[in-house]
């Protein structure tokens, strides 16, 4: 079989070896097949005792451990890792969101690895010389096996986190327009200094997109702030100078105010207000806006129109 | 690369057309002074808008007009610095503490009508 010499495993069988190590293989695959329910069974027993996919229940195991066990034999059939790897990502995709942790899949492969092993030499034990050459051949398909569907985990795990990480960043610095000229930027959790960046250019860019002369930051959602990102609050809000802005921030936690008495950052730069409703009126005093309630306004007005 | 400036009322506008050396930069520093004197100017708008570097030579210069032409007896505001300009700016420490900025010529102007009126303070 070609596909033996699959290109992407470095530990593939020496030709040499071949035509010997395919007839064991197939002997091999044939002793799996008959065997198929028990090994099954034995297979889930263990995962079970080793209280592995404890987020699962028995029968989903069972289910899992079917398709897998299939999978795997096929495996060693064919010799042709691409149906795995999907089975894998498929496999992954589906356990991820339950909660099951890298160690239990590794921990499930190995046992399977060691459930058809102790039955190999159950099989062969009369046969030492056999057992080895089935051995040979059985053990390098059983790694690349228990690595495809680890690494394949792993890959899919790294998907998912990095997935998240580009909607976090997509939706962590909104640049709102309240009004003519007055700009809102509320930042919620931890500010890191990747973020810190991307925050000071959008909000330069929003400077400008929208002439504003009032910015507003408010950090009434980030729960600390180390030196590295206060330094950066501060020339942010230079920066905002420069570009002709005001920047007022707002919902400074009693936390952050002494991390930034401590470490020294001066606040005679910086404009600050309690709360944000403390903030968007200050920017109004500053942008000459004035905000009157409805009901009083007509009555001020009456005694002048009569 | 000589900057022209612009007479408009008691204001003059110097609008940096492109980059600038050293010596350009010295040279609309004494420029100004000059003008201001002679055209009794109150206020001074430097567009530093097409510049996309200032090193700490044309900061400290932009400095010393602001300084040199409050001694003349006139306001200075420098417009128009760009969102990578100002952070550059600041990461290297160059903040142009005392000196007024505006985004524009537009709010440039607002802001020195607003000085001379001597309305209340709108702008820092």
């Amino acid at each position: 079989m070609a596909s033996k010499k699959d290109p992407q495993t470095a530990d593939t069988v020496v030709p040499v070896l071949q035509e010997a190590t395919l007839g064991l293989l197939r002997e091999l695959v044939a002793h799996l097949r008959q065997n198929r329910t028990q090994l099954r069974e034995e297979w889930v027993r263990r995962i079970t005792e080793a209280q592995l996919l404890i987020a699962m229940t028995k029968e989903e195991i069972f289910a899992e451990a079917t398709s897998v066990f299939d999978n795997y034999v096929e495996l060693l059939e064919t010799g042709s890792i691409e149906a795995l790897q999907a089975h894998a990502r498929n496999l992954s995709e589906r356990i991820i969101p339950r909660g099951v942790e890298t160690q239990e899949v590794v921990g499930i492969v190995l046992l399977l690895r060691d459930v058809l092993a102790r039955s190999l030499f159950k099989k062969y034990q009369s046969d030492f010389a056999l057992l080895n050459s089935v051995l040979d051949a059985y053990e390098p398909a059983a790694n690349r096996i228990a690595n495809t569907v680890s690494v394949g985990f792993v890959q899919e795990r790294e998907r998912i986190i990095r997935q998240q990480q580009e909607a976090i960043r997509e939706l962590s610095t909104p640049v709102l327009q309240v009004r003519e000229r007055l700009l809102i930027l509320p930042i919620i959790g931890v500010i890191d200094p990747q973020r810190s960046r991307q925050i000071t250019e959008q909000l330069l860019r929003g400077i400008r997109a929208n002439r504003a002369k009032v910015v507003v930051i408010d950090i009434t959602g980030v729960p600390t702030i180390d030196s590295q990102v206060a330094n950066h609050l501060v020339q942010t809000v230079e920066a905002s100078r420069l570009m002709g802005a005001t920047v007022i921030v707002t919902g400074l936690s009693s936390e952050i105010a002494q991390t930034l008495v401590t470490i020294g950052v001066d606040l005679g730069k910086m404009k600050t207000v309690g709360d944000l409703q403390g903030g968007i009126e200050e920017s109004e005093r500053i942008l000459g806006y004035k905000v009157i309630d409805v009901s009083e306004a007509p009555v001020q007005k009456s005694p002048g129109v009569m | 690369m000589e900057v022209p400036i612009l007479k408009q009322g008691d204001y003059l506008i110097a609008s940096i057309q492109s980059a600038l050396s050293d010596a350009d930069l010295l040279n609309l520093r004494d420029e100004l002074a000059d003008r201001v004197g002679r055209f009794r100017s109150r206020g001074v708008i430097v567009d530093v808008t097409p510049i996309d570097v200032m090193d700490s030579f044309a900061t400290r210069t932009m400095r010393s007009i602001a300084h040199m032409l409050k001694l003349r007896g006139a306001e200075t505001v420098i417009v128009g610095i760009q969102p990578e300009v100002a952070f550059a700016m600041v990461q290297l420490g160059l903040t142009l503490e005392d000196v007024a900025t505006a985004l524009d010529l537009e709010e440039g102007l607002a802001y020195l009508n607003d000085r001379m009126t001597g309305g209340s303070s709108s702008v820092r």
